[in-house]
Order: C-alpha cells, then structure tokens, then sequence
C-alpha cells in the first residue's frame, strides 16, 4: 500500500495521479448519474447504450485504419453512436414502451458485434478486450478536463432543478400536471447519461462503466432517506472503491477496472444479503410476538 | 345558492359583454330577465361558446362536445358538461369505462381530439396552480428513497421554475395537517400503509390550495379505517374547494357528493358523461363506505342544466 503513496507522489510516473484524480471525478458522475439511473430503473438502457459505443469505436478505428481524416477519432466514433443509441431508445421508450426491452437488447448485441467485426477488419492490433475493461492508468490530461467540465454541467443542473428531476422520477404523470417537462427531463438525462459512459469509457471501459453506475447506487439505496441521500453516499462509495481499488491492484499488480467492480459488487452483495436477513429475521420477531399477543 | 350563481353568472357575462361592446343597454338587457333559471343558465353558457374564453364565473369544469380517441378506440364522443365552483362530483363508470381518461383531460394530461376542455375559463395547462391531482399511482416504486414531506413538496412545484423555502414550508404544513398525515412527515413513503399513502397524496394535491382537486379512485382497496378518515379529509375542504372524485362504487356515492356524473352508461350513447339522479340512502352501510352515502339512481337520467335550477 505505501508503494501506491509513493507512486503518487513519484513525478516520474504521472500517470498513477491522472488515474487517481480521473476515479476522484468519476465518482460524482457515478454517484449523481447513477442514483438516476437505479430509481428510475434504466440500467439496461445504459448497458445498451454503453455497449453500441463499442461498434462507434470499431467503425472510427477501420475508417482511420483505411485512411479517413484525423478527426474521425474512436472518441467521436463512441459519441455518436452512444448518442444515435440514446435517441432510439428514447423513440421506442415514448411511443412503444412494450417494444423498449427488445430494442435495448437488439443495440446492446448489434453494437458491439459491429465493434468486434470492424476491429477484426482493422489491420494492426486492436483488442476488444481493452475496450470491455479500460485501463484507468492510461488517462490523459485531455480527458481529465473534459470529465471536470462534465462534473460542472450534471452538478449545476441537478442542483437547480433537483426537485423537478426528483419529481419526474418519481410520479412522472403528477409532474406532468404541475407543468414540469417530464419528456424534456427523460431525454436530458439520456443525453447526459450517454455522454459520461463515452468520457468514462475511455479510461475504465464499458463493462466497469455499467458496473459503477449501479452498484454504488445500488448499496446506497439500501441505507439513503431520499434521493439527494443516495446520490452523496453513491458519490462516497465509488470513491471509496475506485481508490481501494487502484491501491489494491497496484500493489497485488492487478488489472485496476477488475478490481474495483469485484470490489463494488462485493459489497453490495453483502448489503443485499445483509438486508435480507434483518427482513427476515424482523417478520420473524413480529410472528412471534403476534403470537405472544394473542396467546 | 345555486339561484344566486345563476345571477353572478349572468351579471358576469353581461361585464364581458359591456366590456367589449361598450353599450350600456345591451349589457343591461342580458342581465336583466334573471327569473327564467335553468333555461338561462344553459343560454348563458352557450353563448358563451362563441366568444371564448367569457365563461361564467361560477364555472369551474366547462366540456362542449368533448371526443377523445386513443389509437382506433373511440373512448368519449360529443361530452358536454359543467361543474359549478364549490361542487362535489362524484364520477361513477364501470372499470374501462373512460373515467381515468375523462380526469386526464380535465387535469391537461391529456389532449381532446375534438371539442373543449376548461378549467376556470382557460384550457387546464394554463390552470396548472387552480389544479389538484390525485393519480392511482398503482405502480410507484418501492425502492425509491423518498420521505413523506417530499413527496408533498412536490405540488408546489409549477413549470420549471424555482420554490421559495418559506413558502414552501408553511404550504406543506398546512397541507398535511388538511389530510392528518403530519405525524408521518419524516417516515419513509413506501413504509405506509396504502391508506395513509392516498391521503398522503390527496396532501400533495393540497399543497398550494387548489381551486379543484380531482381524484383518480382513491379509496381502492383501502380499509374503512382510512377511507373514514379519508372523507372526513374531503368534507373538511367541501365547499371551499371543487371537488371531482372518481369511484368505482357506482350504485352508492358518499353523501357529500351534491352532483353524480356517469361514464357510458347510457345505451344510445355509450361514449358519454350523464348527470344522473341521487336520493336518501335507506339501510346503507354507512361504515363500508367511510360515511354517509347517497344512492344513485342511475335510472333518472338528467339534464345538464339540471344544477342550474334554482333550488335552494
């Protein structure tokens, strides 16, 4: 553990600071985006979406590899694929709800067969693998400030319109009638949602950006009062593991995104068990004491 | 009372009508033939058709030729009726028979697809602060992390725009004393019991004082302990506020309904609304209906004006 401290503080390997202060601003994106996510269940579309990144990421690599302009980037390639994945399903979710759990799984397959079909089609060497899991040690500057000023946008929105957002999510048609814009609110925060899994993708990788999004919230639903509860405590949790996480792996020389989303389900394994068991162990002590009462 | 709203209800045409004519006479000579009850208040409304929005003041819910199709399904064709300020409707139908629709309507959730929906002279996503709404909400989320205040600061939400605190405050307050569900402001919302859950939402509704609060069945699968309590929260706002409750219970109604709109039960005309008469329940069972109730006599068919005549 005190080799990780000393690599922090080590000018010669920057990389392990990026890693440190990317996984500090991750955290808020997964705490804040990913208690929107849980409550108004949507994981799945954000599994599909972040999967189609993967065939954006594919397509950008062989047009790049047969010679298409600079700009056409694996970042841009993942953007509009991401974006396109949100919008049908944002369609589908408004005028055919009973259609939405097919064409979230339809995207999710199709995006990331086109992905591995065009990587096998990209000469040199191209691993859908380092896309699936990342590799937090690998950011960049660049994409620290893009993920910073992502972090502004989704914290001043939700800290303005927190009880409209809240409202939504929660009783979407008794919002409605107060005049608030429930579909302006849903396509908002698909868009946002869209645009974090391509920022986070980058550096943590696909299956670690689903991961993150559900399982600190997830744990956090457990024990938060309210919304605003579930979005700070989700925020601690992930910055817990995503640090405990890279010390761990760098100390054990372990891949980093593994690690931190083994850790992240563990404990919310634990939690659910754990809330399990006092349920149950509750409604014995109310039988009983039901009996008790009567006898 | 109902005689004196026919006449508030002429005098307030003739203001219009003095306002945009500027002739004296005329607005003297619509105003003046006020004995003639019913017939004018059904004149006064139609005339009012023509120059919209110039409703009678004591109107709170005005549908004229009201048809709203979902999909290919025809669910309402030509619907006209109103609903004075200070009344308690009660809305009976069987199950499908549109009244969820009919209160989507009034609430501005939903569009007709012919035909006028008004609430208080303008169209209900212009009233969005005079409305109270009381959804089913059959399927809420258990797993949402939300406690009993919140839920009911959610109604003084309106548009996008930002809620002063104090206000705030005070509203809710108010709002869950008018229900009796101030005991429960910091218990976890899916940890009550379905009961105090509608009366928890019926103080939502509450919250800024709403000129009409409009309930979507809310005494479903409730247990006469809170449905008691429920309508004693309904009779506490009687008067002040307009109230529109759908109920599935369509041969009794609560006592405190002064008007019973029925949904598609009449047989040459099953996609409409029809006023339908009540009398003096005998031998009801007050406690399986949270109080005193009235029968519906949905063999007496009434005439839409039939509010407007001055009784008294």
């Amino acid at each position: 553990m005190s080799g990780f401290l000393q690599a922090l503080l080590n000018p010669a390997v920057p990389f392990v600071r990026n890693a440190l202060i990317g996984s500090v601003l991750a955290a808020f994106l997964f705490g804040v985006l990913g208690s929107l996510v849980t409550v108004r269940r949507i994981a799945g579309l954000a599994g599909a979406i972040s999967h189609t990144v993967l065939g954006g990421i594919g397509l950008a690599l062989f047009l790049a590899s047969r010679g298409a302009p600079k700009w056409i980037s694996p970042m841009l390639g993942a953007l509009v694929f991401a974006i396109l994945a949100a919008l049908t399903i944002s369609v589908v979710s408004l005028k055919a709800k009973q259609r939405e759990d097919t064409v979230i799984n339809a995207l999710w397959a199709i995006g990331m067969s086109l992905g591995v079909v065009f990587l096998a089609k990209t000469p040199g060497y191209a691993d859908p693998m380092s896309y699936l899991f990342g590799n937090i040690l690998l950011v960049t500057s660049g994409d620290l400030y893009l993920l910073a000023a992502l972090n502004v946008i989704v914290i001043a929105l939700v800290a303005r319109y927190y009880r409209h957002i809240e409202a939504a999510s929660f009783d979407e048609e008794f919002a409605a009638t107060k005049g608030v814009p429930v579909t302006a609110i849903y396509l908002g925060l698909l868009l946002i949602i869209a645009i974090a899994i391509v920022l986070l993708q980058t550096f943590v990788g696909i299956v670690m950006v689903i991961a993150m999004l559900t399982l600190p919230a997830g744990t956090a639903g457990y024990f938060s009062r309210n919304l605003a509860g579930m979005m700070i405590h989700a925020t601690i949790l992930s910055l817990v593991f995503s640090v405990s996480g890279l010390a761990v792996s760098w100390t054990f020389d372990l891949p980093a995104g593994a690690v931190i989303v083994l850790l992240s389900g563990a404990v919310f394994l634990a939690f659910s068990i754990g809330n399990m068991l006092s349920k149950r162990s509750k409604r014995k002590a109310d039988q009983q004491t039901g009996l008790e009462g009567s006898a | 009372m109902r005689g004196k709203g026919v006449s508030s209800m002429g005098s307030a045409v003739a203001a219009k009508v003095a306002a945009e004519t500027a002739a004296a006479s005329t607005a003297g000579a619509v105003a003046a033939p006020s004995a003639a009850g019913a017939t004018e208040c059904a004149d006064s409304i139609n005339a009012a058709e023509e120059h919209l929005p110039h409703l009678p003041e004591n109107v709170a819910i005005w549908c004229q030729h009201l048809a709203f199709r979902f999909k290919d399904i025809e669910v309402f064709d030509d619907v006209s009726f109103h609903v004075h300020r200070g009344e308690f409707v009660a809305l009976t139908g069987k199950n499908g028979a549109g009244k969820s629709t009919l209160l989507k309507l009034i609430v501005g959730l939903l569009e007709p697809s012919r035909g006028k929906v008004l609430v208080f002279g303008a169209p209900p996503r212009g009233r969005i602060e005079s409305i109270g709404y009381v959804p089913q909400h059959a399927g809420f989320d258990p797993a949402f992390p939300i406690q009993v205040e919140e839920v009911v600061g959610m109604g003084r939400l309106s548009g996008l725009s930002p809620i002063a605190k104090h206000q705030k405050k005070e509203e809710i307050e108010w709002a869950l004393r008018q229900a009796e569900v101030h005991d429960l402001r910091a218990r976890p919302f899916s940890a009550l019991s379905g009961g105090q859950r509608r009366r928890v939402l019926v103080a939502r509704a509450l919250v800024g004082h709403p000129k009409l609060l409009v309930l979507d069945e809310p005494t479903a699968n409730m247990d006469m302990d809170s449905e008691k309590k429920f309508y004693e929260t309904l009779a506490r706002i009687k008067g002040t506020t307009t109230v529109l409750i759908a109920t599935h219970d369509s041969d009794f109604v609560s006592a405190l309904a002064d008007t019973v709109l029925c949904v598609g039960q009449n047989v040459d005309h099953p996609h409409s609304v029809h006023r339908h008469a009540i009398e003096r329940a005998v031998n009801a069972p007050a406690e399986l209906y949270g109080g005193e109730v009235v029968r519906v006599r949905h063999d007496i068919e009434l005439p839409d004006n039939a509010c407007c005549e001055g009784k008294e």
